[in-house]
This record gives C-alpha cells, structure tokens and sequence, in this order.
C-alpha cells in the first residue's frame, strides 16, 4: 500500500517484477553475460543515484531483499512476477516459472506468476501452457519475442505456431498476453522493434489481452497509433517511467501521449523489478504533474484519480482483483512477519 | 594535436546519421577512436549503447562512415571498428571488405537489403525535421493557411529566430529535394511524405502525427545516451560542453562523453 503525503491510501499493482539469476555461475555465454550486463546499463542509467545498486546483487538478489524491496520498503499490493528462460544464455534459465512460483507459494496473497512459452517448440510449447496451467494454474504470460532459440533468433506475434498457442490460451483462460519487445534479429533486415505483429494478434485474439512492457518503446509513436485502434492493446510503464527522475520533461511527454492515444484505463505500472525498484517510481509518480504547456498541447492531464487507476486498478481490473477484499486480506497478515 | 587530417575525418563522420534517431553519431558519442596510419589508411572505431543495438543499423552507420571518410582525397583507405557489439565480426568484415548487407549477413536475411528499413526511418526523419518547422511557423503568428501555402523560396530565405528550427531547415530541404516532392522554387514545400499538398484544415492532426514521432525519437535519443554512458562509465556533459574543436584539440579523452549540439543541450536543461 503506498500512502500518499495527504494520507490516502493507493493500492498498488505492480505489473512487472522479476526474480532472476543472471549471476556468472549461471551464464553459459557471452550473451549471458551482455544480457544482463545491459539490464544493469537500464538500472545505473535511470535510477536515482542512492537507489543504484552494486552489480554483482542486481546479477542475483535473494527472496527476502525481492520481499523487501517490494512489499516491506516498497509501496506494492500485489506483484506479477513474469518468467523468463533465455535457455540460450543460461544454465537454468533466467527466470523460470518454478523460481517464481517457489516465492510465491510463501506469499499467495501478494504475487502473481505468469509463465512464458517459446512458439516455435511446436508441440512442447502447448503442452507445456497445460503443464503451467494445471500446476500454477497462471492467468498470464510474459512473451519475449527477441529469444533466442538455437538457429532462430526471434520470432513474431501473427507467427501461425504462435497463434496455436495463442488459441490454446484463450481455451484455457489465460488472458493476459504480457509482450516485451526486446530486438528481434530476423529477418534482419527489418526493424528489430517493429510492433505492427501486435496489431495482427490484438485484431486476431479479442479475448486475450495485449499488455505491450515499456508501452512499445523504442517504437512509441507506431505503438500509440496501434493501440488506439484496437480496444483490448495495454501499454506497461517499465522504463518509461524511471525517466520520471532524470528527465522529466521526457517523461511528461510520454505519458501524455499514452493518455491521448491509449488512454487512462490502459496503462499499468510496472517498477521491472529488479531494474528499478518501486519506492522511488510509485513516490514520484504520485508527485508528479505534466507541464502546463504539455497539458495544453497533449489536452490531457494526470489527475490523482488517473494515477491511482494507472498504479493499480487497471491491473486489479486485468487479473480479477477485488481490491477491498484483497487490501482486507492483507491488513490482516502482518507484513513484517511474513517476511521474517 | 591539431591535425587537419585529423579533424577533416571528424568533419566527415559528422555528417554520418544514426538512421533511427536522425541525429549525427559525434552527437551520439558513438566514436570512439580516430586513427591515421603512415599510409593514410584511416580507421574509425565506434561502439552503441548496447550489445544488442540493431545489426542492421550499425551495419548502416558503418557503411556510411567509411563511404563518407573516403570521399576525403588524401585518404588511401578507410576502415570501421564496431566494438563490443553481437555482430562486432560480421559487421567489421562485411564493410571493410566492400560486401553487401545482403552478402555479410546471407543466413538472417536472404535476399533482402535495408531499402525497406532506409525507407522507414527516412520517413520519420522528413516528419521530424518537418514539424519543427511548421511549429516555428506557427510561433511566429503565421496563419495555418499561410504555412501550408509556403513555397521553396520562401522557406529557403525565411529568418528563424531560433537555433533547432535554422538547424533543421536545411536537412528537411535536403530531403525534401531527394524526394522530390518541391523542386522549382515556388513548389509547396510542405507536403505529407508521399508528397501531396498539405490542407490548411488538417495541419492540426498532422501535427499531432508528428509530434508522436518527434517525441518517440527523442526519447530513443536520451535513452541511448544513458545507456551509452552507464556502458562506459562515462559522466554526463557538465558545464561547458566539449566541442567538436576540443575533439580536434584532443582535450577530450577519446572515451569521455561530450557533446556540441542543441540536443545535449536540451537534455541537459530539462
């Protein structure tokens, strides 16, 4: 729960978090180690001086500091923590569901995990949105289309094995679609963050629900004229946010286009978790205001009541949160015992 | 060390423009190195933000660096060094040795160049030099029927007052020449990209496109800055930004940031 200087309470969704290994003893390559290496560049880069960290414990941090961070010294409610493999890079994966889904089985009421699955398994790839179904029973999934897998170097959304498993999804109840655009090489000759695959797959897929990490950047504009055409496309804040604190002009600009574009119910925050960690982004966000001649140019603004819908209640509406419930819940497991 | 060689190289690798942020790669703090040998073979090394960056924009940026440094008389040869990039190997043989796109990376891209690609970011470049212009138009009190009315000539002689729109004017001229929309010198000049005439009525919404554009490059340009320093530990440009004599002048360490134009500046004021 964030509490605001004027003393309201804000339920917090924090819709991107991780709990990663990318420590040498699990890197199998040098792309193991520039992967992470490069998430640390996103960190020292965008994070307020205090809150950078020292590399080796951004490589690998422990269940009870993800605890902290997110729950204890930060603002979250609920986190959804999104797996990741990279098989490629490392040994036992970066992120996989059952490291996710270990610390979360401590912490029911406060994390939600969403699997991740690789289309171009064929096969293995529906059997395995069964297998993470019936034994995590998850309600999302994270989709990194830059993954590398063996000769293949990247896939797209409108690939026709990932619509089986998109089709599988939707059979299944799985309705969060979370899509990193991360810099797909093939072909490549084509831009390597292009997004209009997600156009394809929001028009194919009205069930399901597009939620595009970083709201599409480094394609903002193509993204923005995509999501306004399609009604089930969500943008998540990770890094565009952490410009809050170094540019903020920047950051003002680009929430004001998500406004005018996406709009107020579709935006979630998102801290991406290790890279940043909540506190600082949920505190400067709910201090912030767009400049005037912004608020002008954009006709938006960034109400209380927009931030409020951003921080967490576009999210609780996503994952089928009741939120009164769930802050009752919650009030009544103390949090620094649990942690303990 | 101020040698003429030295900085007629730097000159020419001014004019070399990261494709997708349209903004010169000395801006970017992309190069590294610059080294002259005996036999004025000249050798250019350059590093990105990431080790991901994309292929084929290095591939482009490489290309055109080496093409641009030969164009100087005395330079016998030319060569690039992309460093600590994934495609570092390819993309260093595919250039120096003259190959094509197609050719170095024959198993990502079978049969296909940049020409799509180019053609993308081409556009976002017209539409970004484009709306600076028309906003400083508009700054000035012209009318909207005014400013999509404006010919060649008019814009060529027009007086900004400001530094962004005087910088920009002859780069959205050149590409408005290349592509041909406005030749003669009462030609429209402002055009959409595939050249039809702009209407009074719709600049509005037009420059609600463009501003979409202009924000996302700018965006993508400070994060590569960030991203850029935090791979090389390098500082942010403080007070009294280096320019491009201090480089010639060698007073700035060959992997310290510096910068010399307005966009450091306006990132460094926000």
């Amino acid at each position: 729960m964030y509490k605001t200087p004027e003393g309201k309470d804000i339920f917090v969704v924090d819709g991107h978090t991780h709990f990663w290994d990318g420590s040498p003893q699990n890197q199998s390559n040098i792309h193991g180690k520039q992967f992470i290496d490069c998430f640390y560049a996103y960190h020292s880069a965008l994070s307020p001086p205090e809150e950078v960290w020292e590399k080796s414990q951004f490589e690998k941090y422990t269940e009870n500091q993800l605890y902290n961070d997110l729950f204890v010294d930060g603002p979250d409610d609920v986190a959804i923590v999104q797996s990741t493999y990279l098989r490629d890079f490392y040994k036992n994966g970066f992120n996989t569901i059952e490291r996710n889904a270990k610390v979360a089985e401590k912490y029911p009421d406060r994390f939600i995990v969403n699997g991740a699955f690789d289309p171009r398994d064929g096969n293995k790839a529906l059997e395995y949105i069964h297998y993470m179904k019936e034994t995590f029973d998850i309600q999302g999934v994270k989709l990194y289309t830059a993954e590398w897998n063996g000769k293949s170097k990247g896939w797209a959304l409108n690939d026709p094995k990932a619509y089986k498993c998109f089709e599988l999804c939707e059979k299944l109840g799985i309705h969060n679609m979370h899509v990193h655009k991360g810099p797909t090489i093939i072909p490549l000759n084509k831009d390597a963050f292009d997004v209009h695959d997600v156009d394809y797959a929001a028009t194919d897929f009205q069930n399901l629900n597009w939620i595009i990490e970083h709201c599409g950047l480094p394609r903002l504009d193509d993204f923005c004229w995509i999501a306004v055409q399609e009604t089930n496309v969500y943008a998540g804040l990770a890094v565009a946010l952490p410009f809050i604190h170094s540019r903020p002009r920047y950051f003002a600009e680009i929430i004001s286009e998500l406004l005018f574009w996406v709009g107020e119910d579709k935006i979630l925050f998102g801290s991406d978790y290790a890279i940043w960690t909540p506190q600082w982004l949920v505190e400067k966000l709910w201090a912030f205001e767009l400049p005037e001649d912004i608020k002008q140019q954009a006709g938006v603004d960034l109400t209380p009541e927009i931030k409020e819908k951003i921080l967490g209640l576009n999210a609780a509406e996503l994952y089928n949160i009741d939120v009164e419930q769930r802050k009752a819940t919650l009030a009544s497991s103390p949090i620094m015992i649990a942690a303990e | 060390m101020g040698d003429p060689k030295v900085r007629a190289v730097w000159a020419q690798i001014e004019k070399v423009c990261d494709p997708e942020l349209d903004e010169p790669v000395t801006d970017m703090h992309f190069i590294e190195r610059v080294e002259i040998d005996r036999d004025d073979h000249v050798t250019v090394s350059f590093r990105l933000p990431t080790y991901w960056c994309s292929a084929n924009f290095a591939f482009l940026m490489a290309n055109d660096i080496r093409v641009h440094v030969e164009q100087l008389d005395w330079v016998s040869r030319a060569s690039v060094q992309l460093e600590d990039h994934m495609f570092s190997e390819q993309v260093n043989t595919g250039v120096n040795t003259g190959l094509s796109f197609q050719k170095t990376f024959a198993d990502l891209a079978p049969d296909q160049g940049l020409d799509e690609i180019r053609e993308k970011f081409r556009e976002k470049a017209f539409q970004r030099r484009q709306e600076t212009l028309l906003l400083a138009l508009r700054k000035t009190g012209w009318s909207d029927s005014r400013i999509t009315a404006m010919t060649l000539e008019q814009l060529s002689a027009f007086r900004f007052d400001d530094d962004e729109p005087a910088k920009q004017r002859p780069r959205y001229l050149a590409l408005v020449r290349e592509l041909e929309h406005a030749l003669a010198p009462d030609d429209r000049v402002f055009t959409n990209y595939d050249g039809s005439p702009l209407q009074p009525a719709d600049l509005e919404d037009h420059l609600k496109d463009l501003r979409s554009v202009r924000i996302n490059m700018e965006f993508n340009g400070a994060l590569c800055r960030g991203l850029l320093n935090a791979r090389y530990k390098e500082l942010e440009p403080s007070e009294g930004e280096p320019t491009l004599i201090d480089f010639i002048l060698d007073k700035v360490p060959p992997t310290a940031s510096g910068g010399h134009t307005k966009n450091t500046r306006q990132i460094s004021s926000d």
